[in-house]
């Protein structure tokens, strides 16, 4: 069965309490999930108290300012600080998003950070994205065609080709949409889940790919693509809004055209 | 411990190459279901179902035992594609594979009762 609930050694305690320097007046309060593999205590869930005053407006730079300052051993990935790297994918104050381009201002009160839900924990932030990975290079992320390039040029495109992978290839494959779906949580053995689909559907609609129908073929499954249930949490979780379930959606479309 | 690949171990045995029969069967279902549900809803108040006589006689006629075949059809079919989701989504191991059987099994039942029974009405009404 889909497990429902944490099994014991998973459970979340109360943890450390650090406060904020004396003196300081603009002080928030971030509790962080942390979780050391090493040692075999439950993960738990410290608080920062963060005098905003001498720190960035980002949640990346408070992360960064913890380690800094505060408490070195918290762990995170972290790489561009812009938003085109996808390495500081996590859940903050309930939903998947950046760390690097989720502004302390835009959240109320008390801030939650956790891993992105679901994965395999590496330590504290840090998921295990190995599967994830894999369903990516699963859907073969490349050109494939039979007919050979021309010799003098590159394979041409239209302008409105183009466009129509545009959006699609902006992806960053920071797993935040397919960590948000819970038919990934359950499924995502056999489930490629949005960001893998979202890849496989670039590929469906580039006109200079030859391998359109094997692709689909590799796609029409039960489990590969239709456990998606379009709740859309995908979409609603992509920090660089793009629109996975409608990707998915269409190439439902593309699967049932084909046979019809 | 398993040493095999990442992605051997996603690629597991391979598509499937169906579903989509699935996705289409559950769209057309639902589709079918909005008049049929819609009629039926309209149309049982006007029936006093304590009446045994007069709900024979209601079923009896052609008008009303043929949209009710349709609905069972189409209600009980969208059920289990519905419900063989739900088992898919949740159940797992070896409880997934007496689950599915026993919904088919419970589904294919219930199916051929009430036709059986919307039949053997209007045939001995006839």
């Amino acid at each position: 069965m889909a497990e429902f609930q944490l099994p014991p050694n998973s459970r979340v305690r109360p943890g450390k309490h650090f406060p904020a320097p004396a003196g300081a007046s603009n002080v928030r309060r971030f509790s962080i999930y942390r979780y050391d593999p090493d040692s075999s205590e439950n993960p738990r869930l410290d608080t920062y108290e963060v005098d905003m005053d001498s720190c960035g407006p980002m949640v990346l730079d408070v992360l960064i300012k913890i380690k800094n300052e505060i408490d070195p051993t918290l762990t995170f990935r972290r790489s561009c600080r812009e938003g085109i790297c996808g390495s500081c994918a996590m859940n903050i104050a309930g939903g998947n998003t950046l760390a690097c381009t989720q502004a302390t201002a835009d959240l109320q009160g008390d801030i939650k950070i956790y891993p992105l839900p679901h994965m395999p924990v590496v330590k504290d932030l840090v998921p295990d994205l190995t599967n994830f990975y894999a369903q990516y290079a699963s859907i073969k992320p490349w050109l494939q065609t039979r007919t050979p390039a021309p010799p003098d040029q590159e394979r041409l495109q239209s302008k409105e080709d183009q466009e129509k992978i545009n959006t699609p290839s902006a992806c960053i494959l920071c797993a935040c949409c397919s960590t948000s779906c819970p038919s990934y949580w359950w499924n995502s053995d056999r489930y490629l889940g949005p960001a893998a689909l979202l890849a496989a559907y670039r590929w469906l609609v580039d006109s200079r790919d030859e391998a359109t129908g094997e692709r689909l073929d590799e796609l029409e499954d039960p489990f590969r693509i239709y456990r998606c249930h379009t709740i859309m949490n995908c979409t609603n979780a992509c920090p660089k809004d793009l629109n996975p379930a409608k990707a998915i959606a269409e190439t439902k479309k593309m699967l049932a055209a084909r046979s019809h | 411990m398993s040493l095999e690949s990442p992605l051997g171990k996603f690629l597991g045995h391979g598509s499937a190459r169906r579903g989509t029969e699935h996705w289409w069967a559950q769209k057309l279902t639902a589709v079918a279901l909005v008049p049929l549900t819609l009629w039926f809803v309209i149309t049982l108040p006007g029936l006093d179902i304590r009446d045994l006589a007069a709900a024979r006689a209601w079923i009896a006629e052609p008008i009303n035992a043929i949209p009710l075949l349709l609905l069972v059809i189409a209600g009980l079919y969208h059920s289990l594609l519905g419900l063989q989701v739900v088992v898919e989504d949740y159940v797992h191991g070896a409880l997934k594979v007496v689950t599915l059987l026993g919904l088919q099994l419970l589904h294919w039942a219930l199916a051929v009762a009430a036709i059986y029974s919307v039949i053997v009405i209007s045939v001995g009404a006839a």
